[in-house]
């Protein structure tokens, strides 16, 4: 048995599966109004399962590291192909930066032409006739008239296959043991670039197992890790276990999330910690499979 | 690379349009030397004019001496890079699709004219009609870049529709006359009439303002900031832009009222 800081490693592994990724380059005036920008774009993304998009900051960026020198965020978005991607990027950048003041909104990954999808060039509508558009080495740029001046949006966004559904779980023997190793593994899993974390602080505490007693219902609670049904049902909590939070993430790659796996579990392994363990549907799901010893042994 | 040195003297006009770097590709510097060019009204070869030298293959090609006399090169171009290290006569690079051209020296006048694509680079001054239409045409340049660190003549951006002029020193009258899109960038003075007739299009000043015709309206100052996206692009090519245009604020003007009316004057003012 793998122990790391006295934790428990569960030889077992996360499985994750591709999604259609975008990366928005959301510049403003001050770093306030881009984090604004982030935050109202990245809201209700906290999985497909109920979201149009996964969606999360990935950095903040200073001035020197954005196309119109201004400083900014860069954004991942995921969905289920890029059709879906396309929907969700054009409804949330329409109405969460398009309105936010300042803001501007580029391209941050390699463009493919036929993987790309049309975000400015279908918000240029909204300019009613007075929109321009600029083209600059290969790049078109909208330009909307806007309250406070313009709204610079690129035309096209390259997307890419990126991996979601990395995910570890946090067995604590209470609650604030719990959280502080998931906050502690946000915190590492955070310097990883290529990485979002969609659930709320990233950290999730409804675990979700397929279906439901409820027919209507996709997804319902993951009663083996709720720490009040440990009577009822066929518990996974080991003894002591008294409550467990979940780190589920998104990549730009494999190897992304393979990183952010290992940093992660290493930093939520700390004292009061009893088990990590991840979550699978038996290999049946998705073609990735992150297994925790194995990566754990690789760093 | 392909090596050519200039021995001509003369004051009449050589038509050397076979100098791309297409054309040359793959021939030998004597088939080269063959290459038929107009000198005035008499047939002459390349060779009567250039020693060349060196291997073709590459698509690079070096050309030295004072060319003031030589029009045409680079027209019609598609790809590859032509380097000039002494001025050039008029027509450089017009018509051309693809590819670059870096003149260390001046340009003559109809530098890009008609262009579709690539790049112009003249480190020195550039005469009238950069970027123009030909007379009796209807668009000027569709596609791609100029950029010239010295000064520029009249008629500058006239009926151009797409792309990049950018000017470091003065120009002349009508710049951008009858321009239907693209873009112009102006950092010394202005001559008179700048965007007379313009229905689309960006005309940015970050010098002196110029007398604007009564059919320009003042819209508004702003940050505007896709200009900082053409002022990065323009470092990026190492063309000379002043710090102070990235802070500040642009005045804005809609014109020319007359026409459409949806080309823009920008000029930058401290804030």
């Amino acid at each position: 048995m793998l122990t790391i800081n006295e934790t428990t490693i569960e030889d077992t592994f996360a499985e994750a599966f591709p999604m259609t990724a975008v990366r928005l380059i959301v510049t403003a005036e001050t770093p306030s109004w881009a984090q604004t920008a982030a935050q109202v774009t990245t809201g209700y993304a906290s999985s497909v399962i109920g979201c149009d998009a996964e969606a999360g900051l990935e950095r903040t960026l200073g001035p020197d590291e954005t196309p119109d020198g201004r400083p900014g965020v860069s954004l991942l978005l995921f969905a289920f192909n890029r059709d879906a991607l396309q929907k969700a990027v054009v409804n949330r950048v329409g109405q969460c930066v398009l309105t936010c003041p300042t803001t501007a909104c580029y391209n941050g990954l390699p463009m493919i032409k036929e993987k790309a999808i049309r975000i400015g060039g279908n918000l240029r509508f909204f300019g009613d006739g007075f929109q321009f558009s600029k083209k600059l080495e290969g790049r078109r740029f909208w330009r909307l008239p806007v309250m406070d001046g313009e709204f610079t949006c690129e035309d096209y966004f390259g997307t890419i296959k990126g991996v979601a559904g990395g995910n570890f779980l946090i067995v604590g023997a209470t609650q604030a043991a719990a959280l502080a190793a998931a906050e502690a593994a946000v915190a590492a899993i955070r310097q990883v670039p290529g990485v979002l974390l969609p659930f709320p602080g990233g950290v999730v505490r409804s675990g979700s197992k397929i279906g439901s007693k409820y027919k209507k219902l996709r997804a319902s609670t993951n009663d083996a890790y709720c720490p009040t049904l440990r009577g009822q049902v066929k518990t996974a909590l080991p003894e002591g276990a008294n409550a467990v939070y979940e780190i589920v993430m998104d990549g730009v790659d494999l190897s992304s999330v393979e990183t952010a796996t290992r940093v992660g579990v290493r930093a939520a392994c700390r004292p009061g910690v009893l088990r990590i363990t991840a979550g699978n549907y038996g290999g049946k799901l998705g073609p990735f499979h992150l297994h925790l010893h194995k990566l754990l042994a690789e760093a | 690379m392909i090596h050519l040195r200039y021995h001509g003297t003369t004051s009449i006009p050589v038509e050397a349009e076979c100098l791309t770097p297409d054309n040359l590709a793959g021939k030998s510097p004597a088939q080269i030397a063959a290459l038929p060019i107009q000198y005035g009204n008499a047939s002459a070869s390349l060779g009567d004019f250039f020693s060349v030298e060196g291997d073709s293959a590459d698509k690079e090609m070096v050309i030295e001496g004072d060319c003031d006399r030589v029009k045409r090169i680079g027209a019609a171009m598609a790809s590859g890079r032509i380097t000039v290290r002494g001025d050039v006569g008029m027509h450089l690079g017009a018509e051309m699709t693809g590819g670059d051209i870096h003149v260390h020296g001046r340009a003559g006048d109809w530098t890009g004219a008609e262009m579709r694509g690539g790049r112009i680079h003249v480190h020195g001054d550039a005469g009238c009609l950069v970027g123009a239409a030909y007379r009796g045409g209807q668009i000027g340049m569709r596609g791609g870049v100029i950029l010239i660190e010295g000064k520029a003549g009249n008629e500058v951006g006239a009926h151009m529709r797409r792309g990049l002029i950018a000017v470091v020193g003065d120009v002349g009258d009508f710049l951008g006359v009858s321009m239907i899109a693209g873009g112009v960038f102006v950092f010394g003075r202005t001559g008179p009439r700048p965007g007379a007739g313009m229905k689309r299009g960006t005309l940015a000043f970050g010098g002196d303002m110029p007398g604007l015709l009564p059919s320009f309206r003042y819209d508004c100052d702003y940050r505007a900031v896709f200009l900082s996206l053409y002022l990065r692009q323009l470092r990026a090519w190492n063309f000379p832009v002043h710090d102070r245009l990235f802070t500040g604020s642009w005045r804005r003007y809609s014109g020319d009222l007359i026409e459409m009316g949806k080309g823009e004057v920008l000029h930058w003012r401290e804030t």
